[in-house]
């Protein structure tokens, strides 16, 4: 099956005063037909930039896709297209769904035809056709009494229909990506629960591939098939589902899956927390960019990026501990077997 | 390929301390705003332009050894020459000392009449805004039937009664104006009060007076600036339009307007007495907006990148 | 069970809100619960839900429009000036927003010494250095005293916050969703503070959050609430094995757990609908509308909140007789 699509070194930039930003550093990732990819990273770690970059979405200047980077959408390299074409690629082939439905949402647009908009434009249809597709698509997010709902604006709908909204207007034309950043972050968790069920359910309905950004690895578990660690801008780790929560190999991604305190963890033990704020990406380290505050840090790891380890069919980790000249270590209690 | 040592591999960890420190220089607020103008190049022109227009209203007058009474009845109505730098006026009086002259007039009206006005306005819009609710609805049915006077209408009515002059037309100017700046204070203090820190202040003990000193009027004087320098030029502008019907700075003094509006009369015949003043006026106005719109961009905090 | 000293007594209390001209708003709708000194109690919901509200009124930043809240024996809503201002000193509260909960135009020392300066607690010296014994306290630098807000993560900033509480040295602290706006790992870096500095200074928590599994981890006992009503109470690990009330079982069921084995086999309970408003709400069980087991008389009358098992409180009708 040929990748759906392929991310190949890919680089972005913004100019600010107070220096370039680096803020993506070289990211490869590929993704296939109706897989859940998960990128996981806290703030500043470059998921929603890269994100963004799929579709060419980086405001330029101050943003800067930088040369050598390559995006293949389908064989086609989306930094190369016009912009007639990427008007086409939009919303019809890859779209995206954003954090806070408050202002994704045109307040004075009626909800059915925020929905049918995609619709007039991508597949030609009149304002009525358009609008009965709207209401369908209403329906299909499960939003009820939907005809009655798509003549309402965005200020009767609640924060979870919003998102249900945002939902269907991202899926009208049906297309081959869905992009979720953060889309559950702003909502409350019963509603948390409902939208993601729901993004499951359409996956599985319309085919439809996701991109879920996030920082809540308890989506990732239920969601994703495939799931990437980024930190300061470079994947640290990537792998399958199973793989990044079973078998994790990166002290980071280690850190990430103990600092969540679950259900069934001892109650007011000291949680592990990783002490530290993540580098500036204005004077980004020479070497591993968690080298300061890692705890296995070794002199190499701030001196030299550490190459690309391939464990097994689809997990990578990008760290030092794998060279066959560093030392065994035993991996954390909890995340699974010994290194 | 670099040679990878095998020192190079043992396990050291991180330094607790280094964590914490912050790489980028200790930048104040005002540092960053000024930092910000100063690459508005727009802003810095304008600045400079004022600046000058402000130091010849100071020195002007001496550079030059007319006096600006001084009427020299075989220089009537001269244009631009070496002797006299603008020309001179119907009267024979060197234009380029009663420019600047004028000059001095107009700003201080500019200057004088906002500072009045930030007064005033700051201490209504102040104490409606923190106090809000019955005295803050008060205070604005107040506002609202001023606002709601025709500014010019009273201004005449009391040039008329009062004796005219530069202070009287102050007063005049001040007493209708002040009502912007309150309305804008005052919706700045309502919103600084709803945040957090102001909260965190009461929640410590603080009173009233120290939340209005140390929270609420450090965090408004950017507006206030912003505002100042718009005000200025408006005040300049509605002097030289009132000394223009005639009700503003009487002769042997001028400003601006006044020089305008004599200069208006003899259009025709001798156009520089015209124009000269109204170009001063017309960049002195000009760059108090452009710089007004620099501060603007420069202490607004969500612009910073 | 050792005897606990009560610290905050709160008796129906209550906080409306006037929206527009006829309705109102029960943020609070007659909450009834005790705190104990040196426990962290635990207060969750989802938004409307009241708990930020409840946070506020007990600390008197809100006159409360109905009911009591009792300090050390002292009723504070309707003492004198004078009860009001020890209790200020008694009881602070961190905030939400790291980046609005700072002021701008002050640098951090300023910030953590205001509460000295109000209460004229240090001053010179002194007062420099209390304000970087809080900074070390909070792990933080004395260099960063010198510097502005802006130039922190929000993770520090939560940290100044605390600090700038702890600078006259309260015994009860609110703290009102303290790490919902933090990244995750820097989440797991406050809670620890926290922890750390509950055992150290024997203080006593109001923690109050959305996040059940981190309102759990810290928590001694933890109330759920729901449209400004308290439905159950209890120890957090009893909410946990055995929830009793229906919207703490569709809570706790709600929450993605990061281990997919689990999430594999979890059967969810799904809650219909949205929540709904809390203005003019209507009479009867506020859950009732989304509630699978409702009965006809919970629509009619507001279930009582008492104490079904020993430590373990409910409001649910489903009680009643038992």
């Amino acid at each position: 099956m040929g990748k759906l699509l392929e991310v190949k070194n890919l680089r972005v930039s913004y100019h600010t005063y107070a220096g370039e930003v680096q803020s993506v550093r070289g990211v490869d990732f590929s993704l296939n037909k109706g897989e859940a990819l998960a990128i996981v990273g806290e703030s500043g770690c470059g998921k929603t930039v890269t994100a963004k970059s799929l579709m060419k979405l980086i405001q330029t200047p101050p943003g800067e896709i930088k040369e050598g980077s390559a995006i293949y959408f389908d064989g086609k390299d989306v930094l190369k297209m016009k912009s007639d074409e990427l008007m086409e690629l939009r919303g019809s082939e890859i779209s995206m769904i954003f954090q806070d439905p408050m202002t994704s949402l045109n307040p004075t647009m009626k909800v059915g035809n925020q929905i049918g908009e995609s619709l007039m434009i991508h597949r030609g249809m009149s304002k009525n056709e358009a609008f009965a597709e709207a209401v369908k698509m209403l329906e299909l997010v499960n939003i009820p009494n939907a005809d009655k709902r798509a003549n309402q604006y965005p200020h009767e709908f609640s924060g979870g229909m919003r998102q249900r909204a945002m939902i269907a207007i991202a899926l009208a034309c049906n297309p081959q990506i869905l992009i979720a950043d953060e889309p559950t972050t702003a909502l409350d968790v019963t509603i948390q629960a409902q939208i993601m069920e729901l993004i499951k359910d359409l996956q599985v309905k319309l085919g439809t591939a996701v991109i879920l950004i996030t920082h809540d690895l308890g989506i990732v578990a239920s969601v994703a098939d495939k799931v990437q660690v980024m930190y300061a801008g470079k994947i640290v780790e990537k792998g399958s589902r199973d793989d990044i929560f079973y078998s994790a190999e990166h002290p980071y991604t280690w850190a990430l899956l103990k600092s969540v305190p679950r259900l069934d963890t001892k109650h007011k033990d000291l949680l592990y927390s990783i002490k530290g704020t993540p580098p500036d990406l204005v004077f980004p380290p020479v070497g591993c960019p968690f080298a300061a505050r890692c705890e296995y840090a070794m002199p190499i790891c701030k001196e030299e990026m550490p190459e690309v380890t391939t464990i097994s069919e689809h997990h990578q980790v990008s760290c030092w501990l794998k060279h066959e000249y560093a030392p065994k270590i035993v991996k954390p209690e909890g995340i699974g077997g010994a290194v | 390929m670099v040679s990878l040592n095998k020192d190079k591999f043992k396990i050291i960890g991180y330094d607790e301390k280094e964590l914490e420190s912050i790489s980028r220089p200790n930048i104040g607020y005002w540092q960053d705003a000024w930092r910000r103008l100063k690459k508005n190049k727009v802003a810095m022109i304008s600045l400079i332009i004022l600046i000058i227009v402000i130091i010849m209203c100071f020195i002007g007058p001496a550079l030059s050894h007319y006096d600006f009474t001084a009427q020299d009845y075989d220089f009537l109505d001269k244009t631009p020459s070496f002797a006299h730098l603008f020309g001179t006026d119907n009267l024979g009086r060197d234009l380029f000392v009663r420019t600047w002259k004028g000059g001095r007039v107009s700003l201080y009206i500019g200057f004088v009449g906002t500072l009045v006005e930030l007064i005033v306005g700051c201490l209504y819009g102040g104490i409606a805004g923190y106090f809000g609710g019955k005295v803050d609805m008060l205070m604005m049915r107040v506002i609202e039937v001023i606002a709601s006077v025709p500014y010019l209408l009273v201004v005449i009515l009391l040039l008329l009664v009062l004796p005219k002059g530069v202070n009287t037309l102050i007063i005049a100017l001040c007493i209708t104006g002040w009502v912007g700046i309150a309305r804008l204070i005052r919706g700045q203090v309502m919103q600084i009060k709803s945040l957090d820190y102001v909260l965190a202040a009461k929640a410590l003990g603080a009173k009233p007076m120290r939340i209005i000193l140390k929270h609420e009027l450090p965090n408004t004087i950017g507006l206030i600036l912003v505002y100042m320098s718009m005000d200025i030029p408006a005040f300049i502008f509605d002097e030289a339009f009132l000394s223009f019907l005639g009700l503003g700075v009487q002769p042997p003094a001028t400003s601006w307007g006044a020089l305008i509006f004599t200069g208006q009369g003899v259009m025709t015949n001798h156009p520089h007495e015209l124009i000269i003043p109204t170009v001063i006026l017309a960049i002195t106005m000009l760059a108090f907006n452009l710089l007004g719109d620099g501060l603007r961009d420069a202490l607004d905090p969500k612009l910073r990148q | 069970m050792e005897e606990k000293e009560v610290l905050v007594e709160v008796k129906d209390l209550k906080k409306y809100f006037k929206v527009g001209r006829k309705s109102i708003l029960k943020a609070v709708d007659g909450l009834n619960f005790n705190i104990y000194k040196g426990e962290t109690l635990g207060l969750v919901g989802e938004s409307g839900c009241g708990k930020t509200t409840c946070g506020r009124t007990v600390l008197g930043m809100y006159p409360a429009s109905g009911g009591e809240v009792i300090y050390r024996g002292i009723n504070i809503s309707k003492g004198s000036e004078k009860d009001k201002r020890d209790f200020t000193r008694k009881a602070q509260i961190i905030f939400q927003d790291p980046y609005a909960s700072l002021d701008p135009r002050m640098t951090v020392g300023d910030i953590i010494g205001e509460g000295i300066d109000i209460h004229s607690i240090y001053q010179g010296q002194e007062r420099t250095n209390r304000i970087f014994e809080l900074l070390e306290l909070v792990g933080l630098n004395k260099e960063h005293a010198s510097r502005f807000p802006h130039e922190f993560s929000g993770g520090q900033r939560q940290r100044i916050g605390i600090a700038r509480a702890l600078a006259i040295e309260p015994e009860f602290i609110v703290c009102d969703e303290p790490i919902s706006a933090l990244d995750v790992s820097i989440q797991a870096q406050v809670v620890n503070l926290l922890i750390d500095l509950q055992r150290r200074l024997g203080l006593t928590y109001l923690f109050i959050a959305h996040d059940l599994s981190m309102v759990k981890h810290i928590s001694d006992r933890v109330g759920v609430m729901y449209l400004g009503k308290m439905v159950e109470l209890t120890t957090s690990a009893k909410l946990y094995e055995k929830p009793l009330h229906p919207y703490t079982q569709a809570l706790l069921s709600a929450i993605p757990i990061p281990d997919p084995e689990i999430e594999r086999q979890r059967k969810r309970i799904m809650l219909e609908g949205e929540v709904p408003s809390p203005i003019n709400p209507h009479p009867g069980c506020r859950f009732a509308p989304r509630c699978k087991y409702a009965m006809p008389e919970c629509s009619t009358t507001d279930p009582e909140f008492k104490e079904v098992e020993p430590e373990h409180f409910v409001a649910c009708h489903l009680f009643n007789n038992k």
